[in-house]
């Protein structure tokens, strides 16, 4: 019997609702496990799960410092998408998807994955061009897009200007229908309760403040609820992974932590059933189930470590949006907020053992980590079963850019704001 | 008894009627009314539906803190959805409809989702609509099929697709105080501020200056309080270093004190004055901040507390004293702390009769047992309600015993006759904006709420803010915080009442019992969220969506924390605060965009940019900029005029404007040295009066950009870039000089602008020339290929230097942006008897595309100098800008993506995007090769021809392959070629 | 946030380019020390507090200015010109 379903869910409304267990245990931490895995958010979390179902290692430990899922996994706009050029990048996160179709079943959770598709907006030959090269790359490597006219984008979505007297008149796009949205918050849930079912410990309120050495090798880490020790310690905490390295001595990263903000209108009935994308700027949007326009733009461009943005990048999403959808203008924005992207040199993530022997390292997700999280816990957690990287992740080394074997799918080079 | 206009009272202009319309209905109310206090008057105690249940709700705030009376916005075709109906000030014409319900706002089937409500508690999403794990609706599927359904039950608001009509602007101001919020703190501290010879900016969200003195009882400087604030208003107003800001909600409270607020200029006019926004946007940087934003009351929870004609015990003071509103007849009290019985005492001022005040607690304080006394009503200590019944409007109330130590209801149900229930749960000060500011919030046991900290960096809070709440104090903080000043406190009457509540927010009883009005949160979903694990604040907030709706849980942030805080047994501190983020309340999107709405961004024309309208081209977006496409005849394709604009130009000559190219001027001593630095390849060698081709790397060691650079003297040189590269490359620049070698004596000056370019290209372009150029010889003697000269074309100086883009004979002619125009009609005059035509960028690329020339098609970032075939433009003999890093291993070897020629073997079409492939497969391609990234039909080769990037492409020449490009449907068979596909020999442009 | 320009007084952020850290540095233009070159390229310190750090005034005098700047708080606690970063201003 599945611990969640339409039967125990009559039954428990039944019986007044009182016998649902804790999603996952408030667990204390013990002195040693096999792995621990330093930060509670989607990716730490996934790498438990996938390390307890696909390696059978569940004397594991997530360690997170504040309530879990209080990073990027709950700060994201939601969007779950494969459309990137480079296929170092595009069969990863392709196999993300393939995770993350069957993911609500594989959790018992529902994380509300929604393929209603990433259009990517075009506004010239030459852009269209571009995305179609893009789109004919995920073409040959099997991965869904396809080409939309003006006026299939038209019908799919009534409320964007479309005329050729818009500033960036909408020629085209191109559209990967397996794309789409999931709750994020529930992704966090639903792989901790995975995790927790499968025996793993999950330590909220439970901050990293050192590392424990036997020379070079990592052997543990001081917390503040007590040192814990292990064979192999993961770390995966995005935009502090500049913060935890440190503890381990590891001064620099190809990395820079940035803020990028998001917003939520107040809720609409349905006026937007996809995913879309601004070709002259950066905004993007969607809808969530409850009504509001989910919607972001680009980094506020400079290093932050404190989850707030700018006034000025309010001002140009909002114009974007507008740019788009002329009708919105008598909607109001109810909501915004600001993540850490951990931002890497070429724009491309790093899952990789090392860099001290006994440790594994998970960051450099740019603004894709939301819709990587399956597929990074997955071959984060081989890396660290079998102390070798996976061919899906093989390629996101964190010496390729001293060896200029990059993989830069915006061709923006070593300036982070610019991907 | 309905809602009623008392006969008299209120600050609304009776002399005159309004009139509006609600769901099609005309109503009428008077000048100062709200949407809310207009309906009321006229007995309307059903205003919306809530998100989950679809269950019936009544006003239950009169301010900005109001959950559930959403109404949208008719204005023409514009919707503007979920707007609160008491911030919304009528005005003739006013056209509002109430939302999320079907088909009537009385009668809403969405309202069945009640009777499944056990099943639709906190959370039940996520444990089902999974569907089944195999078979059709596997996957996303089944989820995918509810959702839909569920999309189409979700949502308040609609919002429009006709264009909002309206104009919004933006202010930028500068203060040395801001003031936010009205109220008797807020005005002290302006008044205080302004005596001092500060620049003062007083911000209020309502449409009525005075805050809290509008609608209290109270006697300042020994007038009521509304008269000394409208006293202090009418000085302030004519002082002229202060701006007064009413309808102004300050939403945001970003670094540097730099604040954003939103304020409603003509939303409130039938006819708005020429030239006025809808909305105005302000950024005000402000020397400090003085935050006077007041406190909200809130509710308690109890079964039933969200009927309609349940009402916070504030805001029907407010109705009735602002607006002249009597809620009900019989008017009953549920409180936890002393607020309430001056509400009490207004409310049977106003001539309701007070039947009971129902208090939770054992004793209350003789200041409010002689109010209580005074009203007349019953008063019920230990006593709690514990249901209230009704339709959509409110009967009776039903009272228990209460226990204060325990929370325990015990004894008979006593049942109490009331049209209009007032409840008091407390105040929580209106901290948001300090919250935004970075500050953390303090729990005071006293006031039972949270509190801003002391010692702030940029602001100073002033009043109920600060959890100041009696009025004298807060006049005191008020005129602290406008800082130093010989005024005095004026002296004050009130009701002199402590309103330090007893910690008590919900009442347990069966029923359910609202915590989010908005979003039908219940304490038992708190409830269940903490017995699921979902503790701590955030969680609560996600698992439960509380506070999470329109309203931003300013009436049950804490009450939800309190529940969860008592499930835990932990103290409310314990479990947290939120952390506020902007905005304080919803704002207009196209406000935030203001003048931008419509105009995006700038757009840039060239000097020559009306000829090319008046001349029939049609343009491309590159950019910033308008370029000509086309300069197409009455009925050719694209096609065919590009093939006979390219013709013309290859056999006779053609005109292009090339105004748009990056130029920067290089200059000074070292001018030569700083590019030999940038440059991979020489410049100090380049003689005086000659261009030469440059390519330039980032530090990373791929190609940035590359361009021609002319010496115009033994100091100065002119730089020009590719147009997309102009501003990246000039920033490069900049940096290196500016940053890395500040020694340099080099000063460089972007004049993009400044210059008008048109490049004359073609066999016969030197005849064209000769024509028109006087004061300099244009013959291969005088001007060799990269040789420049000075003089005039038509009277208008100018400067030409030969070199080819085309592959043809070429002159790129120069004038200073004035004359470009001048220039461009002489030369086309010139031309005439030459076949002249002028070409555009289609017949450009063409041309480029026939001679192999690359650009950001190539150029994407990830390309290096030898995978374009220009190794030989990397000098060995210096170090240059990513000369150590263009050669580490990633970068080198054979199979890296390199630049071909590709020739079509069908005779059709080829497309910039398409892939290539050894094998083609319609059904499944695979295994790309590598990419085009432009293409044509060469009018000179009469193939169809384009440039592509192929894995080991130099090897390849020869190979027969296919372009595969599955988005497009276009397969076929293409040959590998090198990428010179035209006059390999250059002999034409060295003619 | 504001920055204080030395040449052109406070102004709004959004008038600067962050041009990234300030505390790299950049070999001597001869130099063939891989590794150095890798680190300027790559490498960042990415401090959580007070961050070394370049912008350039570009809506402005287009100076490059060194900024210290505290990237938890955003609090700008110094900023001179780039090219003369011995001559320490007073903080912003």
């Amino acid at each position: 019997m599945r611990e969640y379903s339409a039967y125990t869910l009559l039954k428990n409304a039944l019986t007044g609702n009182r016998d649902w267990k804790q999603a996952w245990r408030k667990a204390e931490p013990r002195p040693h496990y096999d792995v621990i895995v330093i930060g509670g958010g989607g990716h730490g979390l996934s790498t438990a799960y996938y390390l307890a179902k696909e390696h059978g290692i569940t004397n594991v430990a997530v360690l997170e410092k504040g309530y879990l899922g209080s990073g990027n996994v709950g700060r994201n706009t939601t969007a779950v998408r494969s459309n990137y050029l480079l296929p170092e990048n595009h069969r990863f996160y392709e196999h993300s998807m393939d995770l993350w179709e069957n993911l609500s079943h594989d959790l018992n959770y529902n994380v509300m994955f929604s393929q209603r598709g990433c259009l990517n907006l075009a506004h010239t030959p030459g852009q269209l061009d571009e995305y179609i090269r893009r789109g004919n790359a995920l073409r040959h490597s099997g991965i869904d897009s396809e080409l939309m006219t003006v006026k299939q984008i038209k019908r799919l979505v009534p409320a964007l200007d479309v005329s050729g007297s818009a500033r960036f008149p909408i020629i085209g796009g191109v559209m990967q229908w397996s794309a789409g949205t999931a709750r994020h918050d529930a992704v966090a849930w639903g792989y901790a309760r995975g995790a927790d079912r499968r025996g793993v410990d999950i330590v909220e309120n439970c901050e990293v403040t050192g590392f424990l050495r036997d020379g070079d090798r990592v052997t543990g880490v001081t917390t503040t609820r007590g040192e814990i020790r292990a064979g192999k310690i993961a770390v995966a905490v995005a935009g502090s992974t500049g913060s935890v390295m440190k503890l381990a001595g590891i001064e620099t990263l190809p990395i820079e932590s940035q803020v990028l903000q998001a917003f939520v209108s107040e809720s609409l009935k349905p006026i937007l059933n996809t995913v879309l994308t601004f070709g002259m700027g950066h905004f993007y949007a969607s809808q969530s189930d409850k009504g509001g326009l989910v919607y972001g733009g680009a980094l506020d461009g400079y290093n932050s470590y404190a989850q707030r943005g700018s006034l000025p990048l309010v001002e140009e999403v909002h114009s974007e949006m507008l740019a788009l959808f002329p009708s919105l203008a008598s909607v109001r924005m109810l909501r915004s907020w600001g993540g850490l992207c951990d931002m890497s040199m070429d724009g491309s993530p790093i899952i990789t053992t090392g860099p001290l022997p006994g440790m594994y390292l998970n960051c450099g997700w740019n603004y894709g980590g939301f819709k990587a999280t399956p597929a990074s816990g997955w071959c984060f957690a081989w890396t660290i079963a079998r102390d070798e990287p996976h061919a899906l992740n093989a390629p996101f080394t964190l010496d390729r850019f001293h060896r200029g074997i990059l993989i830069d799918d915006k061709g923006m080079g070593a300036t982070p704001n610019l991907h | 008894m309905s809602p009623r206009r008392a006969a008299s009272g209120g600050l609304i202009d009776r002399s005159r009627t309004i009139r509006f319309t609600f769901d099609g209905q005309e109503f009428t109310g008077h000048p100062g009314d709200t949407v809310a206090s207009a309906l009321l008057a006229n007995g309307v105690s059903l205003f919306g539906r809530s998100f989950k249940y679809h269950r019936p709700r009544g006003i239950l705030a009169a301010g900005v803190d109001e959950p559930n009376a959403l109404v949208t916005v008719l204005r023409g075709e514009a919707r503007e959805p979920n707007i609160q109906a008491t911030m919304l000030e009528i005005h003739d014409g006013l056209k509002v409809v109430s939302q999320n319900r079907f088909p009537s706002l009385g009668l809403d089937v969405g309202a069945l989702n009640q009777l499944a409500s056990k099943l639709l508690g906190a959370g039940f999403y996520y444990k089902t609509f999974m569907g089944p794990v195999i078979g059709p609706l596997k996957g996303t599927r089944f989820w995918m099929f509810c959702e839909h359904l569920i999309r189409r039950a979700a949502g308040l608001g609609k919002a429009g697709l006709a264009p909002d009509p309206s104009r919004y602007e933006r202010m930028n101001a500068f203060c040395d105080v801001l003031v936010v919020g009205s109220g008797p703190a807020g005005l002290m501290a302006a008044k205080a501020a302004a005596e001092n010879g500060a620049r003062v900016i007083l911000a209020e969200q309502s449409a009525r200056l005075g805050g809290s003195a509008n609608w209290s009882e109270d006697t300042i400087d020994a007038m009521p309080a509304r008269d000394w604030a409208a006293g202090v208003v009418a000085d302030l107003t004519t002082t002229s270093n202060v701006t007064m800001l009413p309808r102004t909600s300050v939403w945001g409270y970003y670094d540097g004190n730099t604040i954003a607020a939103l304020e409603r200029v003509t939303d409130h006019k039938t006819s708005p004055r020429i030239g006025e926004p809808r909305q105005r946007h302000w950024t005000i940087r402000a020397g400090k901040v003085v935050l006077a934003t007041g406190a909200f009351e809130r509710p308690l929870v109890f079964p039933g507390n969200d009927r309609p004609c349940v009402m916070l015990a504030s805001a029907a003071e407010r109705f009735a004293v602002e607006y002249g509103i009597l809620p009900g007849e019989k008017v009953a009290i549920f409180t936890n702390n002393d607020s309430a019985y001056r509400s009490a005492m207004t409310m049977q001022e106003a001539g309701c009769r007070i039947v009971a005040i129902v208090d939770v607690r054992t004793d209350i304080s003789p200041a409010a047992r002689a109010i209580a006394v005074r009203t007349g009503a019953e008063i019920l200590t230990s006593r709690a309600v514990t249901s209230t019944e009704g339709g959509k409007k409110l009967h009776c109330i039903k009272v228990q015993d209460y226990d204060i130590r325990s929370g325990a209801v015990s004894g008979d149900a006593r049942s109490i006759d009331a049209d209009c229930l007032l409840v008091s749960g407390g105040w929580s000060p209106v901290i948001n904006l300090a919250s935004q500011a970075g500050a953390r919030a303090e729990w005071s046991e006293r006031v039972q709420a949270f509190l801003p900290p002391k010692d702030a960096d940029g602001w100073v809070g002033a009043g109920a803010f600060n959890g100041t709440f009696s009025l004298e104090a807060a006049l005191a903080e008020g005129l602290a915080a406008g800082g130093a000043s010989a005024i005095d406190v004026p002296a004050v009457v009130d009701a002199a009442l402590d309103i330090a509540p007893a910690p008590v927010f919900e009442i347990e009883a069966k029923g359910k019992a609202f915590v989010d009005f908005q979003h039908d949160v219940t304490a038992d979903d708190v409830r269940l969220a903490h017995r699921e694990g979902f503790q701590s604040v955030e969680h609560l907030k996600r698992y439960t969506t509380l506070g999470m709706a329109t309203d931003q849980g300013k009436t049950s942030n804490v009450a939800g924390l309190a529940i969860m805080a008592n499930a835990l047994g932990k103290q409310i501190p314990e479990v947290g605060t939120t952390r506020f983020r902007p905005p304080f309340a919803p704002v207009t999107i196209g406000a935030l965009a203001a003048e931008r709405f419509g105009e995006i961004r700038p757009e840039r024309l060239t000097p020559m940019h009306d000829w090319h309208v008046a001349h029939g081209a049609t343009f491309y977006s590159a950019g910033l900029w308008h370029r000509p496409m086309i300069y197409g005849l009455p009925g050719e394709t694209v096609e065919q005029a590009y093939v006979r604009e390219v013709k013309t130009t290859r056999e006779a000559a053609g005109i292009a404007d090339v105004s748009t190219l990056g130029k920067i001027m290089v200059q000074g001593p070292d001018a030569a040295y700083f590019l030999d630095r940038v440059y991979t390849n020489t410049f100090s060698t380049l003689p005086v009066g000659k261009a030469r081709y440059g390519l330039m790397l980032r530090e990373d060691g791929l190609v940035l950009d590359d361009g021609t650079t002319w010496r115009l003297g033994r100091h100065d040189f002119l730089m020009t870039t590719t147009t997309a590269n102009a501003g990246k490359v000039m920033q490069h620049l900049e940096f290196l000089l500016d940053v890395i070698w500040p020694e340099l004596k080099v000063t460089l000056t972007s004049v993009t602008d400044q210059w008008a370019g048109a490049s004359i290209a073609g066999p016969r372009s030197r005849e064209v020339l000769a024509a028109c150029v006087s004061g300099t010889a244009v013959d291969n003697e005088t001007l060799p290929f990269m040789g420049i000269v000075y003089g005039e074309v038509d009277g208008a100086p100018v400067m030409i230097c030969r070199l080819s883009f085309s592959g043809e004979l070429a002159y790129e002619v120069y004038s200073g942006a004035g004359h470009g125009t001048h220039l461009w009609q002489a030369l086309i005059e010139a031309g005439k008897p030459f076949g002249m035509v002028a070409y555009g960028l289609e017949a450009l690329g063409t041309m480029r595309i026939e001679k192999g020339h690359v650009t950001g098609a190539e150029i994407d970032g990830r390309v290096t100098a030898r995978d374009l075939h220009l190794d030989w433009m990397l000098s060995k003999k210096k170090p240059f800008v990513g000369s150590m890093m263009m050669d580490r291993e990633g970068l080198v070897g054979p199979d890296r993506l390199q630049l071909v020629g590709i020739m079509s073997l069908d005779n059709l079409p080829l497309n910039g995007g398409a892939h290539i492939v050894e094998e083609l497969d319609r059904e499944n391609p695979h295994d790309s090769i590598g990419h085009m990234t432009a293409a044509c039909y060469s009018p000179m080769l009469g193939r169809h021809i384009g440039l592509a990037l192929v894995k080991a492409g130099k090897s390849r020449h020869g190979q027969r392959v296919f372009t595969s490009d599955p988005l497009r449907k276009r397969f076929g068979p293409v040959e590998i070629v090198s990428h010179h596909f035209y006059d390999p020999e250059g002999k034409r442009m060295h003619g | 946030m504001i920055i204080k320009c030395p040449w052109c007084g406070p102004r709004d952020s959004s008038e600067f380019v962050y041009q990234g850290e300030g505390g790299r540095t950049r070999p001597d233009q001869s130099s063939t020390d891989q590794s150095a070159w890798n680190a300027y390229v790559y490498d960042r310190v990415n401090t959580a507090g007070d961050h070394d750090e370049i912008w350039q005034h570009s809506g402005g005098c287009r100076s490059h200015l060194k900024i210290i700047r505290n990237t938890v708080t955003h609090k700008v606690l110094s900023v001179v010109f780039a090219c003369d970063t011995q001559d320490q201003e007073k903080p912003a």
